[in-house]
């Protein structure tokens, strides 16, 4: 049978839903890393083009290889592991306590009504205020060393996680709190045995929310008074015009976020064994 | 006149109306039954006659705005261990496993590991699961989702069993299986049960007494007692008498609703 690549048929819709059939995974694999491939050829394209046509200086649109092979240099010479590891310290500390802040607010927040009542107005104020909005202030209240980072990623990912926290809580089935009491589940057991398995499926999405935030905003805090962090190589590299070296950075940072939400997917899989299952 | 101990469960002068105060509509109007220990009782009534009602109030999921009921003597103040309780929407615990399902009452009473092994291996074998422990609820077919519910409400050691409509969500031969699984489990660990249906032959089949109630608000109409064997022939001349019988019955309530 004769199957498009990238498209379903109507026919194909129609028997297996609008996302078409499943397709294998090595077929699936073999489509991802031909993706990955294209991209990368149509970057050298562009950057060649810009070479061949003299169409502005080619500093400023580096190929991907020249990028790689930056990379691959700082690699060797050891300057890159600091910076890779100041970004990845501040984001790990900052989401974790960004997250268990929002865990031990909003699992009450959604549980009792009366702390939601409580909490909630504030969290809904300062929700819509961008966070980066804030970060001139973190660093005039912290100052401008780790304090402010780390502050600002925990800031910034507390609101994703407590709303899908307080959310999750909401929507337990009042069934399975029936089925429970029924079986003679106090209420600490309810708590711990059925809530918050059953609003674990939607904490996590607030995790892999949130972890696509930090990555987000750490950027940003690496600009202002940093000395490590692929933020700092970017702001770097723009002070002394290396392009590859800004543009490795920002690969650097895709290709990392790309492992943390593939992180999270793993641990997803592992807690939600019976959900996803069939 | 019998004490109130006497009775598993006393059901007395019951009454619920839902909404607020003022225009609260009522729901069940003045039940009073008496359920003795090991009797299956059927509450049988066209829908919204309120029976899901008041086997949430026994259940103690809501409480009466009148009235009262009490188990073994003692008045119902909430859910309880001592009152199982079996769903239509089978409602297990998605995230354990069909045997993890079945644990989930003696693991919060501390039953040790040893004696919650012999339970599952119990119960999974009377509905016919064992092969099946390891899965998960979403792999199990409609049916088998409520043998491990029903499995799951008796390994707790329940002294009462409430079913609401427990095979209302099934086909119509897995249906009757169900209904003939049960009244074997009934003969081997013999419990109170009081189960909510909305068929006449569910209810002949099944009950020691049928209860049928009034369209809403929901009243005792009639109660039948049913006397045939202990296992039932549904194409028995008497099975269908007491069918035309109550069917007669609540066709008057249906009729009524559609006034």
């Amino acid at each position: 049978m004769a199957r498009g690549p990238l498209l379903s048929t109507l026919a194909e819709m129609m028997e297996w839903g609008l996302p078409g059939p499943v397709p294998s995974r090595r077929r699936a694999l073999a489509l991802r890393v031909a993706a990955i491939l294209a991209f990368l050829a149509l970057w050298s394209l562009a950057s060649g083009a810009v070479v061949v046509f003299k169409l502005f200086n080619p500093i400023f649109l580096a190929g991907p290889w020249l990028v790689i092979g930056k990379i691959v240099q700082l690699a060797v010479n050891g300057q890159l592991w600091g910076h890779v590891a100041a970004t990845l310290g501040r984001v790990a500390i900052g989401f974790s306590t960004g997250a268990l802040a929002a865990l031990a607010l909003g699992l009450p927040a959604g549980y009792f009504r009366r702390v939601r009542n409580l909490v909630e107005p504030v969290v809904e104020i300062l929700r819509p205020i961008p966070p980066l909005a804030m970060l001139p202030l973190f660093i005039v209240w912290v100052g401008i060393g780790e304090g402010s980072k780390i502050g600002f990623i925990t800031y910034a990912t507390f609101f994703p996680m407590f709303l899908t926290t307080v959310h999750a809580v909401q929507q337990v089935d009042p069934l399975l709190v029936r089925a429970a009491a029924s079986l003679g589940a106090r209420p600490r057991q309810l708590f711990f045995r059925v809530i918050l398995p059953a609003a674990l499926p939607e904490i996590l999405t607030g995790v892999r929310l949130a972890v696509a935030l930090a990555f987000f905003v750490i950027v940003i805090s690496e600009f202002i008074g940093a000395e490590e962090g692929l933020g700092y190589l970017i702001n770097d590299g723009r002070n002394f015009f290396l392009v590859p070296q800004m543009l490795g950075a920002a690969v650097l940072l895709g290709v990392l976020g790309y492992a943390a939400s593939a992180l999270v997917a793993v641990f997803e899989r592992r807690l939600l064994r019976g959900e996803r299952m069939r | 006149m019998n004490p109130a101990g006497a009775f598993k469960i006393r059901i007395d002068g019951v009454g619920r109306s839902f909404g607020h105060d003022g225009r609260a509509a009522p729901a069940l109007v003045d039940i009073r039954l008496d359920v003795p220990a090991g009797e299956l009782l059927c509450l049988l009534g066209p829908s919204g006659c309120g029976k899901s009602t008041l086997l949430n109030i026994i259940a103690g999921f809501i409480p009466p705005t009148e009235g009262r009921v009490l188990v073994d003597g003692q008045p119902v103040r909430g859910p309880g261990a001592d009152r199982g309780v079996v769903f239509q929407e089978y409602v297990l615990f998605p995230w354990l496993t069909v045997a993890e399902n079945v644990e989930f009452g003696p693991l919060l009473k501390g039953t040790p590991a040893a004696e919650r092994r012999r339970l599952i291996a119990r119960y999974l074998d009377m509905v016919g699961l064992t092969p099946h422990a390891d899965k998960f609820p979403v792999q199990l077919s409609g049916g088998m989702k409520q043998r491990v519910a029903i499995a799951r409400a008796l390994a707790n050691h329940p002294s009462i069993v409430l079913m609401d409509e427990p095979f209302g969500a099934l086909d119509a031969q897995t249906r009757e299986v169900m209904q003939e699984e049960l009244s074997r489990i009934q003969r081997l660990e013999p419990k109170t049960i009081v189960f909510v249906t909305h068929s006449i032959r569910e209810a002949v089949y099944l009950g020691d007494r049928v209860v049928v109630m009034t369209s809403a608000p929901g009243r005792i109409k009639d109660v039948f007692t049913i006397k045939l064997p202990e296992v039932r022939d549904r194409f028995a001349p008497e099975f269908t008498r007491y069918e035309s019988e109550i069917t007669r019955v609540l066709k008057e309530e249906v009729a009524k609703v559609r006034e």
